[in-house]
């Protein structure tokens, strides 16, 4: 059964679970004596809900000088603009500095260097490294040699846990709650990372998920099994109408991609039939909100954007405050500080 | 085999690694480093096993291993025997088993892997071993330890 990278994110939990002497060890290295955040699969519920907190006190009070005096670096070994402003802006509301290259190609510094090598020099520098990079597992190693933390803003297909923060937090943000929610998923839940990380991540709040996506682009069967190891319930759906969308509070919707497919045929097929319009919200629930990675190409209809069940624009809002609150645990800045900051800017 | 015992029982202490395939002799010399070693070293190539049909056999004199590196060779030959003698005696007879972690010795089949790319050491996580699959520590990618790669 070879996997693939971003199936792979699954077995990181699976080996948790077994809790050897390595995950153990690791565990410590990362969250207690280096406080790094390199997948989301290593926290726990506790964790979770520690950091949704954090978030919600920097959504109330996003400006303060809390980091004043500290660097934060942004290491971009592969540029990602949406990424890095928001990480960029969670530093500079709460009053750090920051360092770092938006695309290796124009930084001589990175040229022909190791990684470890930028990471060292870099870790003279800053407090804490916000790195994006192309090879997967990239930022695990970091963290094992840096001596500040890392915070794993992507590395390749693998992991990008600030992401599922930021999703973990609307919902929460949206429902009141993570516990026992509908949430439906459509579109390519085959490659989607952000589905796959958001799925793991709320196996700690007894979800039940929907999956409606074309065949080739279907939950892979790794995720499924998944599910029914942590006891997840699932529902399948061919159809994507107003009477499925009746049952959601949460209507995940991603991008299906024309790369995707090997058969091009299908893909004019399946093309429109994954497509939200207006009057498939006929239904819905008062609470259900639609959520979105962002960016979107045509997967939801415009009309949407001013319909009460239309929250993406927020939620990409809350990346904000999710790596507000990623940033200052990684610094080791307790929930308790920022309830009681005096750097608050009113 | 009257020509083998005579190779075993000729070791007065030190460590026999018996039953190995001979296709994969030359991958546990590498795996032990036995070419850096200094101590007298006996290898035995192409010998009649009424197991095996044919087998190879290594004989390090004055030289313990620890139970990590010699249960890393199950990577590469699974069914080996270790003996383990002191002053004539066989204090220890006994096959490897396949370890918790495997550090540097196989190869990530991911292209897109940090180790692949970066110069240090891999690092694969056991998940199955009665199946033989291991997991990437880096990038997550799992493997079927009888397709591995050796670094
Ligand atoms: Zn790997």
């Amino acid at each position: 059964m070879p996997l693939r990278g971003k199936d792979s994110e699954l077995w990181h939990i699976f080996a948790q679970g077994l809790a050897d002497n390595a995950t153990l060890y690791h565990r410590q290295t990362t969250f207690e004596m280096n406080r790094s955040l390199v997948t989301i699969a290593d926290h726990s519920r506790e964790k979770i809900e520690y950091l949704i907190r954090m978030a919600q006190e920097f959504e109330r009070r996003p400006n303060r000088l809390i980091l004043q005096g500290r660097i934060v670096a942004t290491l971009f070994f592969e540029p990602s603009t949406r990424t890095r402003l928001s990480f960029e802006t969670a530093a500079n509301r709460l009053g750090a500095r920051v360092i770092g290259f938006a695309d290796p190609k124009v930084t001589s510094g990175t040229k022909g260097e190791t990684l470890k090598d930028t990471i060292m020099m870099v870790s003279n520098y800053a407090d804490v490294i916000v790195m994006r990079h192309y090879l997967e597992g990239a930022a695990r190693y970091a963290s094992e040699i840096a001596p500040v933390p890392i915070i794993n803003a992507g590395d390749g297909a693998n992991q990008h846990p600030s992401q599922t923060m930021l999703d973990l937090y609307t919902i929460y943000q949206t429902q009141g709650t993570l516990d026992n929610l509908n949430i439906y998923m459509v579109g390519d839940l085959k490659y989607g990372r952000t589905v796959h990380s958001l799925l793991m991540a709320m196996r700690h709040f007894n979800p039940t998920f929907h999956f409606i996506a074309p065949d080739e682009l279907a939950m892979p069967t790794l995720y499924k099994d998944y599910c029914r190891q942590w006891g997840i319930k699932y529902v399948e759906h061919k159809d994507f109408d107003a009477d499925v969308i009746a049952g959601a509070d949460i209507l995940y919707m991603t991008r299906v991609q024309r790369e995707r497919f090997t058969d091009l045929m299908e893909y004019e097929r399946v093309k429109d039939r994954y497509l939200l319009k207006l009057d498939m919200l006929s239904k819905a629930r008062d609470n259900m909100r639609i959520l979105h990675p962002l960016p979107r190409v045509n997967e939801i209809e415009y009309s949407i954007d001013d319909d009460p069940h239309a929250y993406y624009f927020q939620q990409a809002r809350n990346g904000l405050y999710a790596r507000q609150a990623i940033i200052c645990d990684a610094l080791g800045i307790s929930l308790e500080d920022i309830q009681n900051d005096p750097t608050i800017i009113k | 085999m009257k020509r083998q015992e005579l190779i075993v029982s000729a070791l007065d202490h030190g460590t026999v690694i018996d039953h190995i395939p001979c296709d994969r002799l030359f991958e546990v010399i590498n795996l032990l480093h036995l070419d850096q070693m200094t101590s007298k070293v006996t290898i035995g190539f192409n010998l009649k096993s009424s197991k095996m049909g044919t087998k190879s056999i290594i004989k390090i004199a004055d030289r313990f291993f620890t139970d990590e590196e010699l249960n890393q060779l199950s990577v590469v030959a699974p069914n080996v025997t270790l003996v383990i003698i002191r002053d004539y005696e066989v204090v220890e007879k006994r096959p490897v088993s396949l370890p918790d972690e495997l550090h540097g010795i196989v190869h990530c089949d991911n292209p897109k892997c940090i180790t692949n790319n970066e110069p240090m050491q891999t690092f694969f996580h056991v998940t199955d071993k009665q199946h033989g699959v291991i997991r990437c520590h880096y990038c997550n990618h799992e493997q079927d330890i009888r397709k591995v790669k050796l670094v």
